[in-house]
C-alpha cells in the first residue's frame, strides 16, 4: 500500500513537472513557424527578430522537456513492472512509434533550428522549424494515444490468467483510434497552442507596459492574440466532445467530475460547487438539465448514473479534488475566451494598446493555460482510478514487485530536489531572456560571416 | 501462450526484434558515446575557448543522439515487455541515478553558456564532467551485469539487494565502457578541432587507448577467472574470439589513422569497435535476454519475453519505415554542421 501511494506520487509529480514544457514547445513552435513564414513572405526583418527571440525561449523549454521526458519512459519499467508486462504488447508500439517517428524528428531538426541560423538558407531553416513543430505534435499524438488507450482500451484481447494475464494487440488502428484518442488529442493540442500563445501575449504585454521593443511587441501581440482567440474558441468545442466520450465510456469518471452521487434522469451542471464526500452531497450553483442536454440524453428517459451506482471498489476516490480540478479547468477555458474576445473588441476599436489594465491582465494570463492543462490532466487521471487500464488492471496491482518503499521514497526526494532546482533555474533564465529582449533591427547583422563570437544570442 | 512464430526472410520475429533492439542500442552507444566521451574529458580542457569549442562540437547533434536512448528504451518495452519490466525494476536505484545524471548533463550543456560569471560556468563544467563520466560508468555496469546474469526469480524479480549489481566484474566493465567512450569522444573532437587544442587532444587520445586496453584486459581476465559461464561460452563459440579481437585491432589502428590525419576512418574504427563490443554481448546473450544466476529455468529469453507476433510484425513495419527517415535527417544535420567548429552568435 505504501509503495503504491509513493509510486503514484512520484509518477504524478514527474508527469506534472514534465507537462509544463512540451505544451510550451508545441505552442511556441507554432508561433515560430508563423513568424518565420511571415518573414519569408514579407522579408520584414522584424519577423525574423521575433522568430529568433522566441527560438531562444523555445530552446529553454525544449531542453527541460526532453530531459524530464525520458524519466517517464524509464518509470514504467522501474516502478510499474507488472503494468509494463501487462500492456507492453499494446502500449509499447505506440511508445516506439513516438520515438521513431516523432521524437527523432523534432530532436534531429532541433540542432538546425537552434544553431542553423547562419548555416542554412532561410527557407531551409523555416523547414527545420516546421519539422520540429510537426515532430512535437506527433509526439503528442502517440503519447495521447497511449494514454487514451488506458482510458478507453480497444483493439486488443486479454491472454492468460491472473498474474500472467496480459493484453495483446488484435487491431493496431483500433488501438490507435480508440474511442477517446481523437478528442483528447485535439484537446491537448489546443491546450498546447494556448500555452504558447499566452506566453507570447504575456511577454509582449510586459514589453508594451514597459515601453520596450514596442513595434515588435505590437506585431507579436496581435499575431498571438489571433492564435489565442481561435484556439480558445476551438477548445470549448473540443472540451464538449471530450466530455461526451467520458459520459459514454467512463460513466464513473463523469459522475466524479460533476460530483454526482445519485442517479438522475434530469442532471444539471455545477458552475461552482463543493463536494461533501462524507455526506455524499454536492452543493453549489447549478444549471438544471444541462448535463442531459450536453450529452444528448433524453430528459426523463435516460439515466445518468451517480457514483453510488458503482460498486465501492470501482469508483474513484477524492471526488472533491477531481470535481474542483475539472471545474477550474473549464472555468479557465471560458475566461480565456472572454479575455481574448475583449482584447479583439479593443483592437477593432483601435484602442488595444491603450488599455494598460488589460495588458496587465495579459502579463499574468500566461499562468492560466498552464493551470488548465495541469488540472485537466489531474482530473482525467484521477477520474480513471482505481484503474490504471480502465476496467482491466487496477493501479494497486500494477506495481513493481521487486521495488521497496524506501527505494521509491529515495527517488521521490531525489526528483523533488532536482526538479525544484531546475524550475528555479528555468524561471531565472526565462526572466533573463525576457529582460534581454529581442535583438532590435539595427543590432542584427545580416552578413554571412558572423562577427560576434562570445556575445550575442546566448547572453 | 506459445503461438506460432512468424518469419521474415527465414528469421523469426523475436530474433528480428532482438537484432533491432541491439542495433538501436549500438546506434545509441556510437552516437551518444562520443557526446559522453567528449564530456568525460571536459575538465582536462583548461581554456574557456577550448571548452566552448568542445561543447559546440556536440552542440547541434547531442539531442538527436540522445533520442536513440529513448527509442532503445521504447523498443525494449515494446518488443520484450517482460525483460524490460524485470531489468528496469531490478536496476531501480542505478536507473534513477542514471536519469538524474542525464538531466544534469542536458541542463549543463544548455545552461552553461547562458551566463558569463566564472562560478556559473565552473559549476556547469563540473556537473557536465561528473555526469558524463558517471553515465558511461553506469552503462558499463549494466552491460557487465547482463554478461554474467542477475539473481532473478521465477517471476522475473530481482532477489536480494541491488548493491550486488556493483560487483567487481560489472565495475571493471564500467571502466572499460568509460574508456571506450572517452576514446571515441576524443576522436570526434579531433575531427572538429585544430591548433593547440587539437595537439592536446592527440596526447589525450594516446592515453585513452592505453587505458582502454588495460581496462578491457582486466575485465576479460577477471570475468573468465570468476565466471565459468563466460569461459564456457568462450570455448563453445568461435565468434567470441573473433569479435573482440577485431575490436581490439580496430582500436589499435586508430592512432595510425590519426597520424595520417584520416579522421573519418579513425572515427569509423572506434564506432566499429563499439559495435563489435555490443556484438559480443548479443552473441553471449542470444536467445536469452536476462540470465538468472539462481536457476536456468528462470532465464528470460526472447521467446518468453516477446510481445505477440502481431505486435512485433506491426513494429517491424514501423521500424522499416522509420529507420531510413531517421538516418536521412541525421545525415543531413551532421552534413550541415560538418568540418571544424566555428563559434558564432548562436553557439553555446
Amino acid at each position: 500500500m505504501e509503495v503504491e501511494i509513493l509510486a503514484r506520487l512520484q509518477f504524478a509529480f514527474t508527469v506534472a513537472f514534465h507537462y509544463i514544457y512540451p505544451p510550451l514547445s508545441i505552442g511556441l513552435g507554432l508561433l515560430m513557424v508563423i513568424f518565420e513564414a511571415l518573414f519569408l513572405r514579407t522579408r520584414n526583418p522584424q519577423y525574423e527578430q521575433l522568430a529568433r527571440f522566441y527560438t531562444r525561449i523555445f530552446g529553454l523549454t525544449f531542453g527541460i522537456g526532453v530531459a524530464t521526458g525520458i524519466v517517464m519512459e524509464f518509470e514504467f519499467g522501474t516502478n510499474w513492472a507488472v503494468y509494463s508486462r501487462y500492456v507492453g504488447d499494446v502500449f509499447g508500439s505506440a511508445l516506439a512509434a513516438e520515438g521513431i517517428f516523432a521524437f527523432a524528428m523534432e530532436s534531429g531538426f532541433l540542432g538546425l533550428l537552434l544553431f542553423g541560423w547562419n548555416r542554412v538558407k532561410p527557407w531551409v531553416h523555416f523547414l527545420a522549424t516546421v519539422m520540429v513543430l510537426i515532430g512535437s505534435m506527433f509526439s503528442a499524438v502517440w503519447i495521447v494515444v497511449a494514454n487514451s488507450w488506458q482510458q478507453t482500451p480497444a483493439g486488443f484481447h486479454v491472454v492468460g490468467e491472473g498474474i500472467n494475464a496480459r493484453a495483446e494487440i488484435t487491431d493496431f488502428w483500433a488501438m490507435v483510434f480508440n474511442p477517446s484518442s481523437v478528442d483528447r488529442l485535439w484537446h491537448v493540442w489546443n491546450g498546447s497552442f494556448l500555452a504558447g500563445a499566452f506566453l507570447v501575449l504575456s511577454i509582449s504585454a510586459f514589453y508594451l507596459i514597459k515601453n520596450k521593443h514596442v513595434a515588435l511587441s505590437r506585431k507579436a501581440f496581435k499575431i498571438a492574440l489571433v492564435v489565442a482567440t481561435f484556439f480558445s474558441l476551438l477548445q470549448a468545442f473540443s472540451g464538449h466532445s471530450s466530455a461526451n466520450v467520458v459520459a459514454e465510456y467512463q460513466p464513473a469518471k463523469l459522475a466524479a467530475l460533476e460530483g454526482q452521487y445519485e442517479d438522475s434522469d434530469d442532471a444539471g451542471i455545477m458552475i461552482l460547487g463543493w463536494v461533501d464526500e462524507e455526506a455524499q452531497k454536492t452543493t453549489g450553483i447549478e444549471i438544471p438539465s444541462l448535463l442531459h442536454l450536453m450529452t444528448n440524453k433524453e430528459i426523463g428517459q435516460d439515466t445518468i448514473h451517480g457514483l453510488n451506482h458503482f460498486p465501492a471498489d470501482q469508483r474513484p476516490e477524492r471526488i472533491n479534488a477531481i470535481f474542483q480540478f475539472y471545474h477550474i479547468m473549464v472555468g479557465i477555458g471560458f475566461s480565456l475566451i472572454g479575455l481574448t474576445l475583449l482584447a479583439l473588441f479593443f483592437w477593432w476599436r483601435g484602442k488595444l494598446f491603450e488599455q494598460k489594465w488589460l495588458l496587465r491582465i495579459f502579463v499574468f494570463s500566461v499562468l492560466l493555460p498552464q493551470i488548465a492543462n495541469q488540472f485537466g490532466w489531474f482530473s482525467a487521471e484521477m477520474g480513471r482510478q482505481p484503474w490504471v487500464v480502465y476496467g482491466l488492471l487496477r493501479t494497486s496491482n500494477a506495481l513493481s514487485e521487486a521495488v521497496t518503499a524506501e527505494q521509491v521514497l529515495f527517488s521521490i526526494i531525489l526528483f523533488f530536489v532536482v526538479y525544484a532546482f531546475l524550475f528555479l533555474l528555468f524561471l531565472y533564465l526565462l526572466n533573463r531572456k525576457i529582460q534581454h529582449g529581442p535583438d532590435e533591427a539595427e543590432k542584427v547583422e545580416y552578413s554571412d560571416a558572423p562577427k560576434r563570437t562570445i556575445s550575442g544570442i546566448i547572453k | 501462450m506459445e503461438a506460432e512464430l512468424s518469419y521474415f526472410l527465414g528469421i523469426d520475429y523475436p530474433t528480428w526484434w532482438f537484432l533491432i533492439v541491439g542495433g538501436v542500442f549500438a546506434g545509441y552507444a556510437i552516437l551518444d558515446g562520443f557526446d559522453l566521451g567528449a564530456g568525460s574529458i571536459h575538465l582536462f580542457l583548461k581554456k574557456e575557448q577550448s571548452r566552448r569549442i568542445a561543447l559546440n562540437a556536440i552542440g547541434p547533434v547531442w539531442d538527436g543522439n540522445e533520442v536513440w536512448l529513448v527509442i532503445a528504451g521504447g523498443a525494449l518495452f515494446a518488443g520484450f515487455p517482460v525483460a524490460y519490466a524485470s531489468l528496469f525494476s531490478a536496476f531501480y536505484i542505478p536507473f534513477m541515478l542514471f536519469l538524474v545524471l542525464l538531466i544534469f548533463r542536458a541542463i549543463a550543456i544548455e545552461f552553461r553558456s547562458k551566463e558569463d560569471m566564472k562560478w556559473w560556468r565552473n559549476f556547469w563544467d563540473r556537473a557536465y564532467f561528473v555526469a558524463s563520466n558517471s553515465l558511461s560508468l553506469l552503462l558499463g555496469v549494466v552491460v557487465g551485469n547482463l554478461m554474467i546474469g542477475l539473481p532473478i526469480d521465477e517471476r522475473g524479480n530481482l532477489v536480494g539487494s541491488w548493491l550486488q549489481l556493483l560487483n567487481p566484474y560489472a565495475l571493471l566493465m564500467g571502466f572499460t565502457i568509460l574508456a571506450l567512450f572517452v576514446m571515441h569522444g576524443i576522436i570526434y573532437l579531433l575531427l572538429k578541432t585544430e591548433g593547440r587544442l587539437y595537439a592536446k587532444l592527440r596526447i589525450l587520445l594516446n592515453r585513452a587507448v592505453i587505458l582502454f586496453i588495460i581496462a578491457f584486459t582486466a575485465a576479460s581476465a577477471y570475468g573468465l577467472y570468476a565466471y565459468p559461464k563466460l569461459s564456457d561460452d568462450l570455448q563453445n563459440s568461435l565468434s567470441f574470439w573473433i569479435l573482440p579481437s577485431l575490436g581490439i585491432l580496430s582500436i589499435l589502428s586508430i592512432p595510425q589513422w590519426i597520424k595520417r590525419r584520416k579522421f573519418r576512418i579513425a572515427f569509423v574504427s572506434s564506432a566499429l569497435a563499439i559495435a563489435l563490443m555490443l556484438g559480443v554481448l548479443a552473441f553471449e546473450l542470444y536467445p536469452v535476454l536476462l540470465y538468472s544466476t539462481i536457476d536456468p529455468a528462470y532465464h528470460i529469453d526472447i521467446y518468453s519475453a516477446a510481445s505477440s507476433q502481431k505486435s512485433l510484425g506491426i513494429m517491424l513495419l514501423i521500424a522499416a519505415i522509420g529507420t531510413p527517415l531517421i538516418l536521412g535527417y541525421t545525415t543531413f544535420v551532421f552534413y550541415t554542421f560538418r568540418g571544424k567548429v566555428r563559434l558564432d552568435e548562436n553557439s553555446y
